[in-house]
């Protein structure tokens, strides 16, 4: 979706504001927040859409865990978990919801600890040097093809993954496992004549966001 | 469809919110304050309203058996006491002692860092070199090395930076006080994939009588994500 969420480029977001000594979390609620977005039983792509999904006007203005709170209501009534009349009333109506895996303590633990499972495999259609241009695609559900690298050139600078594509809207795109390349897009290709002619921007792209150039 | 959506979803935790506060007129003008509240604001000096949201979520969550509250805890106390900036740098001081280490890291961040006990991310590390700078950043959300780096400051979560690094990050670089020479080749990562990415800063010179655990005490979240220096120690500082 060509949301406001898609903001590389944008020029007009003012100064970027440093806190001297920031918390962690600036209130408890924050805390909560964190907590309970991480637990929740539903993929990260799911995650990001919901928050995608925020009204223009409405993302802009809240903060971080502010766009969570949001969202996490959203997956809530969205995935099954709970009513639309539970969140408004704040007290569970039915019993426990059936099918959800819930977070244990012991899985936390295994967060931050090295992991041996192998990459899965996937045929690489591209390779190191090759020049690819990003599709010009306009998906209107959840996609990882930022807009600023859309039709323009890049060069593959390495092979750097394999990971399930993303999209909502996989129509298209190729299989579910996909190699990711970081793609060297220069400044000048994205940006014109007056960016440095030294300076690129690299983009992880998943295959069936490239065709050959 | 997003705006009947809004309303079905500003309805529900409003009400939700209500609930918890049920007579109490704070509750009130905490709904009004809300709409008027459009100005921009990085974050925001916690109104009661999201508290009593958040906590009619969680006592849901909880009482539907979605969430096991000691998990809650424990998730909290990994990023608040156990992982933070102090792993990366610990990487990036081995790095510069250890010129065999920094190839493999260099080469297969993943596997590098766990040999040091640390994993969690799939994990690319670029090298910051006289000649080229790198700079992280995520334009579409805010992916941030979690398990190196801990959890982003509400700068790197911004509109500002978000959308600006791409374009133009010598500007944002000024801003945070790094000057680069035109010479020197600007790269920005931008997080769209599940990778994540970690600068290797510059050791600075004259810390050759450093110990390892000296060097990671210099090191800063701020240049592992790319946005400064590390700052040579001052003279006559014994580490």
């Amino acid at each position: 979706m060509n949301g406001v969420h898609d903001m590389g480029g944008m020029q007009d977001m003012g100064p970027i504001r440093r806190e001297h000594d920031e918390p962690l979390f600036h209130a408890e609620w924050e805390r909560r927040i964190f907590a309970l977005f991480n637990a929740v039983d539903v993929e990260w792509p799911y995650r990001r859409q919901q928050i995608e999904l925020i009204p223009p006007a409405d993302y802009l203005r809240m903060s971080y865990y502010e766009k969570w709170l949001t969202a996490l209501a959203q997956i809530l009534i969205g995935t099954g978990m709970a009513t639309t009349a539970e969140i408004e009333s704040g007290t569970a109506s039915g019993a426990t919801s059936p099918g959800h895996h819930v977070l244990t303590v012991a899985e936390v633990a295994t967060w931050n600890v090295p992991d041996s499972s192998p990459t899965p495999k996937a045929t690489a259609r591209f390779h190191a040097g090759q020049r690819v241009r990003a599709r010009n695609i306009n998906p209107t559900g959840h996609t990882r093809l930022p807009r600023y690298v859309r039709g323009k050139i890049g060069t593959i600078a390495h092979d750097a993954d394999v990971e399930p594509l993303q999209d909502s809207d996989a129509q298209g795109l190729g299989p579910k496992q996909q190699h990711v390349y970081s793609v060297r897009f220069t400044a000048r290709e994205l940006w014109g004549e007056r960016a440095s002619p030294h300076d690129a921007v690299y983009a992880d792209l998943w295959e069936g966001y490239l065709e050959s150039a | 469809m997003t705006t009947s959506r809004r309303d079905l979803l500003t309805g529900a935790l409003t009400a939700a919110a209500g609930a918890a506060l049920a007579p109490d007129p704070a509750g009130a003008q905490a709904r009004d304050h809300e709409h008027d509240h459009d100005h921009e604001h990085d974050h925001q000096v916690a109104p009661s309203d999201p508290a009593l949201r958040v906590k009619a979520l969680e006592s849901l969550m909880v009482a539907k058996g979605l969430v096991d509250p000691a998990a809650l805890d424990a998730l909290i106390d990994t990023y608040e006491h156990q992982v933070g900036p102090r792993r990366g740098a610990q990487v990036v001081a081995r790095a510069w002692v250890d010129h065999a280490f920094r190839e493999r890291l260099l080469t297969d961040a993943t596997s590098a860092v766990a040999e040091l006990g640390f994993g969690g991310d799939t994990l690319r590390v670029v090298e910051n070199t006289a000649a080229i700078h790198n700079l992280i950043v995520c334009t579409l959300c805010s992916c941030y090395p979690w398990s190196m780096l801990g959890l982003p400051p509400v700068w790197y979560k911004s509109s500002a930076y978000r959308s600006r690094t791409v374009i133009d990050p010598r500007g944002v670089l000024r801003e945070f006080g790094v000057e680069l020479g035109d010479d020197v080749e600007v790269r920005v990562w931008d997080s769209t994939a599940d990778l994540r990415y970690l600068v290797l800063p510059e050791r600075p010179a004259g810390t050759q009588h450093l110990t390892e655990e000296s060097l990671a005490a210099l090191v800063t979240r701020d240049a592992m994500v790319g946005v400064a220096k590390v700052a040579v120690p001052r003279p006559g500082a014994h580490a």
